[in-house]
């Protein structure tokens, strides 16, 4: 094979223009196909991250109170109204709460491990519920013990009530005290009243799943706090696999109890319907830089097999007077795939610098990370195998050339 | 003319000869364009200015109240008011016209019997808000300063909310409860949801699905305990419920100044700095006065609104076209190459350069309107169903208009005729005594 390369490099010299393209697209298409894959990996891992709740059994109802309500009567309505969910057949428990899980609401408090520090250690997605709540999200509690009944506080709208004691997520207290220490010790959150970490749940996933509170990821704490403000959610857990009736079945239970309501359809759901809106845009990039990818690749084989069936037409008499001279098929064969081996290791050569290129600008302008040189290696391969690919059909037409073509004039 | 004639009916006998590369050709053109285009609709309504036609004269003041140069930092003050300060600036009313604006969700009961009460969305702002932002107004008008004053339970409402509780009817003078309180009507306007929302960058985050339903008075909405929808504060404020985040130093009013002078925006901008001066010597305050006064268009860069995943996919888009483009030239310079020929017999024939220029360039812009016409289609397709991938909020902002149309096919000819020039210089370029002899 090696003894073919001259000849090659020779020939390509006569048509540089085509060789130069075919170059120029194999690069750009490995630039852009690494990039995109990249875009699609980040995304996909994104919207894979679990939430460490019972996912296939909860759903929220987003509830909100009619009419002016005093706090006293919202809190009496919600007791009533928990009552009534947890004795539904196809509920297992039920909780009020501020939030959920990928809601993309963001109530989150700053948090300081001690009270009188300027710059706050980090910032924490705030859920308040009762004692049902660890129960309810079907979240592992692996240190210290739940909220028990008499510690949940009312909290009435716009009311300053900070617990004496608080459970937080695992990511949060290893934040806080990166020793381990954190059972039993206070954190501040936008306040100078400590509230004592009594208990951490293995993992428990923000609001707010968007860039910004990346650097927060799983870093969320709960408050034994019901809240009597205008509107709240109630998480729901079915019993397993009772998830479509539970749906059924609470809001005509919670209607029962007063009609004095309005639940917001575009608000809670299942939990499936609360995880495919969250990751919307992440899942729609995903499939958008897929289509891309597809139709460049399809572009740039179909390229190189429409310049390469040129060339074999415009050589067919070159074919055909090597053919006479001895040289066997698979020489032919073998003299297309070389030369568009060549052309193509020019092309990612290019490819890669562009590649590298194109990610740091994004870096600085999209907030994106570093494209780690195994997606620049896949495309590097992907490219390779579609130039030969492409290249295949055209060169065995080549290699079928007779030596009679010798002969001809034309 | 004739000689156009015949360069249409040599390209359309020369793009029959070979359909195979042909079709490759024009579907690379339209896939390329059309890709290009379909993300740059969304792209165009994402970034495209709400209020062109005021835009320049509409102002966002923001003040660093809580020092935050130290906390976030890149020393952008935050994009909300409190209470205390958009009270300030109210009262000073140091522009032509002027808005403190917040969110509101109350509950309302429809006056027709039998329907379920709504929530719905709106926002309490002040008389000014409706000639500064040019509301279109079906029935009635906006409420006066007189009103403002007094706190009058007064409503503008949506056409929607319109429909939905009045029938459709001028509902001026009627009674609508909202929150367990009766508010009369005084205006009806015509479908307003401008994108970005840009009187509420704070609480939406720069895009909405439906336009606000209803508008009632800042005054009248903190007398009756209208709540909130976002707020972000530095600290707990020290006393609860709405009175108490009204003397908080949590942030939660936006207000946007209209001021139509460079000497105005000057004065406007020496006040704020003697405002803050003045907060900071009441000890409210820390540091140097560090305020921002941007028009419209800078106040939504700053606040980074337009979404990058639609810049990145236009960009991603448009380096689709460019391989697209690079496959054209190496085809078209394959298909006129291999014409070789012909060409040198039409210039031993006593055709010039310009005469080869032009039938090949006539070639290209033929693939280039087949491949605008494909490109069409796949925008037509591309434009309704990018809704499955981008975000809905912001898909539902793309729309196929006249300009986007046209732009798809002079796009697609202007790139075609751009890839054929090589290759017709290529063409231009054969000898006629040499194809001759060596054929």
């Amino acid at each position: 094979m090696s003894m073919q390369i001259k000849p090659i490099l020779a020939a390509l010299r006569q048509h540089k223009a085509g060789t130069v393209l075919i170059a120029l697209q194999i690069a750009l298409t490995l630039a852009i196909v690494c990039n995109a894959l990249f875009i699609i990996r980040q995304r996909v891992a994104h919207l894979s991250e679990p939430t460490g709740i019972d996912e296939a059994n909860l759903l929220v109802v987003a509830n909100q109170w009619a009419g002016h309500w005093s706090p006293a009567q919202v809190d009496a309505q919600i007791l009533a109204d928990l009552a009534a969910l947890r004795q539904l057949p196809s509920v297992r428990d039920a909780s009020p709460s501020d939030g959920y899980p990928l809601s993309g609401g963001n109530w989150d408090n700053f948090v300081m491990r001690t009270p009188e520090q300027l710059k706050p250690t980090t910032d924490a997605s705030v859920y308040m519920g009762d004692e049902h709540m660890l129960d309810t999200l079907g979240v592992k509690l692996i240190a210290g013990r739940n909220f028990n009944a008499s510690e949940i506080m009312q909290m009435a709208s716009r009311q300053v009530v900070i617990p004496p004691v608080v459970i937080v997520t695992k990511a949060l207290a290893d934040h806080v005290y990166p020793d381990g220490s954190a059972l039993g010790k206070p954190i501040y959150s936008m306040t100078t009243t400590p509230s004592v970490i009594i208990g951490i749940v293995e993992r428990l996933q923000r609001q707010n799943v968007s860039n910004w509170s990346k650097p927060y990821a799983y870093e969320s704490l709960l408050w034994p706090i019901r809240e009597d403000t205008d509107g709240l959610y109630y998480i729901v857990r079915s019993k397993p696999g009772q998830l479509a009736d539970a749906m059924r079945e609470v809001p005509k239970a919670l209607y029962a109890q007063s009609r004095m309501r309005v639940f917001d359809p575009k608000n809670g759901g299942s939990f499936a319907q609360i995880r495919q809106r969250a990751y919307d845009s992440d899942r729609g990039m995903a499939i958008l830089m897929g289509i891309i990818s597809v139709v460049l690749l399809a572009i740039t084989a179909a390229g190189i097999v429409g310049l390469t069936s040129f060339w074999v037409g415009q050589r067919r008499k070159q074919i055909g007077v090597r053919r006479a001279l001895g040289a066997t098929r698979s020489d032919i064969l073998h003299y297309f795939l070389t030369e568009n081996l060549l052309i193509s290791v020019g092309g990612v050569l290019a490819g890669t610098v562009l590649a590298v290129g194109i990610n740091l600008w994004m870096v600085t302008r999209f907030e994106m990370s570093r494209l780690s040189m195994g997606y620049v290696g896949a495309g590097v391969i992907v490219l390779l195998l579609l130039g030969q690919g492409a290249v295949l059909g055209p060169a065995l037409r080549a290699s079928r050339v007779s030596p009679v073509e010798a002969t001809r004039s034309t | 003319m004739e000689l156009f004639a015949y360069y249409l009916e040599l390209a359309f006998r020369s793009l029959k000869r070979s359909p195979g590369l042909t079709a490759l050709m024009v579907l690379a053109v339209g896939f390329g364009v059309s890709a290009c285009m379909t993300t740059w609709s969304v792209f165009r309504a994402a970034s495209g200015d709400p209020i062109p036609w005021k835009s320049s004269q509409l102002f966002v003041p923001q003040m660093d109240i809580w020092s935050s140069s130290a906390r976030s930092g890149d020393g952008e003050p935050p994009d909300a008011l409190t209470y205390t300060d958009a009270l300030a600036l109210m009262r000073d009313h140091r522009a032509l016209r002027q808005s403190a604006i917040y969110e509101i969700a109350p509950a309302v009961f429809p006056a027709r019997a039998g329907q379920h009460p709504l929530t719905l969305g709106g926002y309490a702002v002040y008389a000014e808000f409706f000639p500064m932002l040019d509301l279109p107004f079906l029935y009635g008008q906006g409420w006066s300063a007189a009103e403002d004053a007094a706190a009058a339970p007064v409503v503008v409402i949506s056409r929607a909310l319109n429909d939905k509780a009045f029938g459709g009817a001028n509902s001026v003078g009627r009674s609508l409860d909202i929150a367990g309180h009766d508010y009369r009507v005084v205006g009806v306007i015509d479908d307003w949801n401008p994108q970005p929302a840009y009187y509420d960058v704070f609480g939406t985050g720069g895009y909405t699905r439906e336009g606000p339903a209803l508008f009632v008075p800042f005054t009248r909405a903190i007398a009756g305990d209208l709540e909130n929808g976002r707020t972000a504060c530095d600290a707990e404020p020290s006393s609860p419920g709405f009175a108490g985040l009204q003397r908080s130093e949590c942030v939660w009013i936006t207000f946007l100044a209209e001021l139509d002078t460079p000497a105005r925006v000057r004065a406007y901008r020496q006040y704020l700095d003697d405002y803050a001066a003045m907060q900071r010597r009441a000890g409210r305050f820390l540091g140097a006065p560090n305020n921002r006064l941007r028009d419209l268009p800078a106040f939504l860069a700053a606040e980074q609104v337009v979404p990058g995943d639609t810049r990145v996919s236009f960009l991603v888009a448009v380096g689709l076209l460019v391989v697209c483009l690079f496959n054209t030239v190496g085809l078209l310079l394959a298909k006129f190459l291999r014409r070789s020929g012909e060409i040198g017999v039409r210039r031993a024939l006593g055709a010039g350069r310009g005469a080869i220029y032009a039938q090949f360039l006539t070639e290209a812009a033929i693939v280039g309107l087949a491949g605008g016409a494909l490109g069409l289609l796949l925008t037509g397709l591309g434009v309704l169903g990018i809704g499955a991938v981008l975000q809905p909020r912001l898909a539902a902002l793309a729309t196929l208009d006249v300009r986007l149309l046209v732009t798809t096919v002079v796009v697609a000819v202007l790139c075609t005729v751009l890839a054929g020039l090589y290759p017709s210089f290529r063409a231009a370029r054969v000898q006629p005594a040499w194809q001759l002899k060596s054929d």
